[in-house]
């Protein structure tokens, strides 16, 4: 059950929201602004309700590739991170070249990329993994070391192997590190295929909805530029709230981060 | 002349910071032994320990066993903190070592739920380690250390954080299971009552760097029943070790 104030919580940002919507609906209407400069929400609602099976497959598109790079990135990013775990020296060597990837701004390399790399899905995954891998792997790294010294003592003790330690203990430790690099890659993947959208152009017979985002700027169609942006903002919350989801329920028998609080 | 089963003969710990946590210790632990190390914090007994279980190396001296070094699972260790996996259930948490031996779930069971039994917490398998007490927490941590029938026990301060009630209760827990059990124990303290309720020989170990001041034989009957705390005999060794740890500490 929800108490009065939890009602209130809730209630509060819809009505913000709502406060706004209408004074942006009342500006546009009583200052007679065109369409093509600002359309007010009534307009935009309008052209998602007509705009929306095209823009609904273009979104699917881009979620594909978001996806898909995320689900590279926490491959990968786990691989490289248990690699790291091995020895100083590996993770000291593999690290820096981690960080240039990170920090060489994804709409200066993308151009590269799509360059070399024919296939356009293939392309457009490689920007998005490129900005999603970073935090899985720094996350995950750190999560590797974060693991109990007295555990450890205690799997020298029974003589466990390398294998057993990294199973048993090493990726447990690490599983709530891990879990809060994925919620910030689902962003940046999502980013990382919007940019790369935009930087690709046409890519292929199957547009994304960046770039459908993008055609509608070239036409002046500026409604429809609004609808495409509420549909990606959705989709990126969407996609946070799924992943947070998912981590609270593999988290939410021993986590103190998915604990109920103590009553 | 008998065999001890551990002996350690002039070690010496000093850390890599130049820190020097023990110098010159000699000691045996006969088979069936209950050896309380009994010392201020700081005087070297969990580093000690840690040699003991071939956790760390000594810097100086040698660690012998005369019968060879002890195999995986024959030494249970419980450490200051019940350290139990958060993420496993109290009996994950027991079946660990059993498992990094190779043991699948259904066949380590029996054993697993013997451990819990022996600790009374036969009811508490399902049970996550946030939802018990720190005293139940202490149990799974002991019943982990049993679960392999280990030879020798080694216990850094395992009630240290707990209070008096439940200490005395899981101190005449563990003198039961010494009793039925026939294993060795080598216990921590800094607790001269603790010390003597339990111990058949008490260390009496000094600071800077920590080294062995006096070994105390403690002439109290073999089952010792609670009551014993109350008793004469109990106060007056109290007393004596009491008398020496203040030396211990005086003669640095
Ligand atoms: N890994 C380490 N590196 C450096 N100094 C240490 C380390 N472990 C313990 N010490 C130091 O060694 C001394 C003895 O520590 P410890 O064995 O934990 O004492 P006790 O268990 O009797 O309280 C302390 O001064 C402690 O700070
Ligand atoms: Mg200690």
């Amino acid at each position: 059950m929800l108490t009065r104030t939890a009602w209130l919580g809730r209630l509060a940002p819809a009505l913000l929201g709502l406060l706004v919507v209408a004074g942006w609906e009342a500006l546009v209407r009583f200052n007679d602004i065109p369409s093509y400069v600002l359309p007010g929400p009534l307009a935009v609602a309008e052209t998602l309700w007509r705009e929306g099976p095209g823009l609904l497959a273009a979104l699917l598109v881009t979620l594909r590739v978001t996806l898909a790079a995320l689900l590279v990135a926490a491959l990968t990013g786990v691989l490289l991170a248990a690699l790291m775990a091995q020895s100083a020296w590996i993770e000291r060597s593999l690290m820096p070249y981690a960080v240039f990837l990170q920090v060489t701004p994804i709409v200066a390399i993308a151009p590269l990329i799509i360059i070399y790399v024919e296939q356009p899905f293939l392309a457009l995954l490689a920007c998005a993994w490129i900005v999603a891998f970073f935090p899985l792997v720094a996350n995950t790294a750190a999560g590797l070391r974060s693991a109990d010294r007295g555990l450890q003592d205690l799997f020298r003790l029974y003589g466990a192997g390398r294998l057993q330690r990294l199973r048993l203990l090493l990726w447990p430790s690490a599983l709530p590190h891990f879990l809060a690099g994925l919620r910030i890659s689902g962003g940046l993947a999502l980013i990382g295929a919007v940019v790369a959208e935009f930087v690709a152009g046409t890519g292929g017979s199957e547009t994304g909805i960046a770039f459908r985002i993008l055609e509608a700027g070239y036409r002046l169609q500026v409604p429809k530029m609004f609808a495409g942006l509420v549909l990606l903002a959705i989709t990126g919350i969407g996609i946070y709230g799924a992943l947070a989801w998912f981590s609270r329920l593999l988290l939410r028998r021993w986590h103190e981060s998915a604990l109920p609080p103590r009553s | 002349m008998h065999r001890p089963l551990v002996r350690l003969e002039n070690v010496a710990k000093t850390f890599p910071d130049g820190l020097e946590a023990l110098a010159g210790i000699d000691m045996e632990v006969g088979r069936g032994d209950f050896v309380s190390l009994l010392g201020p914090s700081g005087c070297g007994k969990s580093t000690l320990l840690r040699l003991i279980a071939g956790l760390a190396q000594p810097s100086g001296g040698q660690v012998l066993w005369p019968d060879g070094p002890p195999a995986p699972g024959r030494i249970g260790y419980v450490f200051q903190d019940p350290t139990l996996m958060p993420w496993g259930d109290v009996f994950d948490n027991v079946y660990l070592p059993l498992r990094i031996a190779g043991q699948g779930r259904g066949a380590a069971r029996p054993a697993v739920e013997a451990a819990l039994e022996l600790v009374g917490l036969a009811d508490f398998a399902h049970a996550p380690p946030h939802a018990l007490s720190g005293g139940m927490r202490m149990r799974v941590s002991l019943a982990r250390a049993l679960v392999t029938r280990p030879m020798l026990l080694l216990l850094d301060e395992p009630f240290g954080a707990l209070d008096e009630i439940t200490r005395f209760r899981l101190n005449d827990d563990l003198l039961r299971l010494w009793g039925e059990g026939g294993w060795t124990v080598v216990f921590v303290t800094h607790s001269v009552f603790e010390a003597v309720f339990l111990s058949q020989r008490v260390l009496i170990m000094g600071p800077r760097p920590g080294r062995i001041h006096a070994a105390m034989e403690i002439e109290l009957p073999k089952p010792r029943p609670p009551e014993l705390r109350m008793g004469a005999d109990y106060q007056r060794i109290c007393a004596a070790v009491s008398a020496s740890l203040a030396q211990a500490m005086g003669s640095c």
